[in-house]
């Protein structure tokens, strides 16, 4: 018989999976990855496709250079997935504002970017500008908004697009994508492997599985030994009529999509698994949009929508290995549309242990086990 | 160019609206909504999509968003879902609406 390279198995086929995913496949290795059902909470489905770096790991040295490192990535990814895809992300990293109403939170931001700057070292790149210089700037943004801070680095892609060309990426590498393959338990064998049982009855038998199933990773993680316990955070979105004209900016909160319409959002909420939306956040959101830039008073809210992030108990990634079950892989995160880009390369040596680089250890769930004995 | 429009409005009930079409008088029987006004005058496109595809009402029912125009000075409105009014001005929508409610042409 002849010899085949061992298969891996993805559990997930959102953005992290599909990225993890690419990654091995581009390292030479033969994957499949498993996609649940149409209506399982969906990060991917939801999200604000923003590529952004401002704050991220101010209080986490190994976090703030994580990003770093995928911000500094992103060109050449999107590049690479219109190659592999045709699909082009609309990358637009040309640098994103955070816009402050109340001076307090501008000033606890501030402070916030200064010790982000000392993880980042010569990397760091940011100013503050107060409300006056960046209306005279950019003219149009609102006289309640107290200042910004803006990164070069940030920006944002098309999410929905992203996703497609994640997945056409995939399967043009020689991938196997089977949607509809929700896992209901993992059964990690006596000599090796696991058998992954489906929930319409079938078992995929793997050498080796990676666990991006998102919030699915709630349910399926203990079965591998992992410790890690995600939580849903719920984030509401609105979206405006399409615009002709462009906005001047890019921010947290308001980003134009390439196609014109004007995607609002960035509230944090605790709701369990309801991803309803309501309409007192989406009046919220709206007046925020208004008071960072009136000309948008009049446009058409015509989408309102909300999703759930997925969160684990310190906000940021997990990467780990089982060491009860060798050949299985956790790797959960917020941001991931942001780090893609080394979830489809490095992350891929981490896997397959071929290189040294990255260290992943502060990601590791061991931060985790103090609180949890707790 | 100023086509025949094959669809009728119903049967004049003798009472009617004066409104403007890019700038030209118009009349319509009162009671009817932009959309069906629109279409009585000459049935030819009311929108261009963003790709410059021409567009009229078609749904008649507030589901298609092809009925789109500027009804005084608002663009993107439902001329389906929206009535006649005396010296309403109306504009068709071409491309993208802007900020400010501005709109080119
Ligand atoms: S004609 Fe369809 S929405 Fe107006």
């Amino acid at each position: 018989m002849q010899q085949r390279t061992p298969e891996i198995t993805i559990i997930g086929g959102g953005l992290v999976g599909l990225s993890v995913a690419l990654g091995l496949l581009l390292a030479g290795q033969r994957v499949r990855v498993l996609d649940g059902a149409d209506n399982d909470a969906r990060a991917s489905q939801g999200n604000f496709g923003l590529i952004w770096g401002q704050g991220k790991g101010w209080d986490f040295a190994p976090y703030a250079n994580w990003t770093m490192d995928a911000l500094a990535a992103w060109p050449a990814f999107a590049q690479q997935l219109q190659e592999l895809s045709g699909i082009d992300v609309a990358l637009d990293q040309s640098g994103g504002y955070e816009f402050f109403t109340d001076p307090s939170e501008f000033d606890a931001f501030e402070a916030e970017l200064t010790q982000q700057a000392t993880h980042l070292g010569h990397r760091a790149r940011y100013e503050m500008l107060n409300g006056d210089d960046l209306r005279c700037q950019m003219p149009g943004i609102g006289p309640d908004v107290v200042g910004a801070s803006f990164s070069p680095c940030d920006g944002h892609v098309n999410p929905l697009r992203f996703l497609r060309a994640l997945r056409c990426s995939v399967q043009a590498m020689g991938g196997r994508v089977t949607m509809g393959a929700t896992v209901a338990t993992i059964r990690p064998q006596p000599g090796g492997g696991f058998a992954l049982a489906l929930a319409d009855g079938d078992v995929v038998n793997t050498e080796q599985v990676v666990l991006c199933a998102g919030l699915g990773s709630a349910s399926l993680a203990g079965d591998l030994g992992f410790i890690t316990q995600v939580k849903p955070q719920l984030g509401e979105l609105l979206i405006t009529e399409k615009l002709g004209d462009r906005l001047p900016f890019l921010s947290s909160t308001i980003r134009q999509v390439d196609e014109g319409g004007v995607q609002i959002g960035g509230t944090k909420a605790d709701a369990g698994l309801d991803d309803r939306e309501s309409l007192r956040v989406m009046a919220k959101l709206a007046q925020h949009a208004v008071t960072v830039f009136p000309a948008l008073a009049d446009v058409r809210v015509v989408r309102a929508w909300g999703a759930l992030r997925v969160m684990s108990p310190d906000g940021y990634p997990v990467y780990a290995k089982s060491t009860a079950h060798p050949g299985a892989f956790l790797v959960t995160c917020h941001s991931g549309v942001t780090l893609a880009p080394l979830h489809a390369s490095v992350l891929a040596d981490w896997i397959l242990n071929t290189s040294p680089i990255p260290d992943l250890e502060a990601f590791d769930e061991c931060r985790f086990a103090l609180s949890h004995a707790a | 160019m100023n086509v025949a429009s094959r669809f009728r409005t119903l049967p004049e009930t003798g009472e009617s609206v004066q409104f403007t079409l890019d700038g030209v008088p118009a009349t319509a029987p009162a009671g009817v909504t932009v959309a069906a006004a629109l279409v009585a005058h000459t049935g030819a496109w009311t929108r261009q999509t963003a790709q410059g595809a021409p567009r009229t009402a078609y749904c008649m029912m507030g589901v298609c968003f092809d009925c789109l125009v500027e009804v005084d000075g608002t663009p993107n409105t439902q001329a389906c879902m929206t009535l006649l009014g005396d010296g309403m001005t109306v504009r068709r929508q071409t491309g993208l609406r802007n900020l400010n409610g501005g709109h080119d042409g």
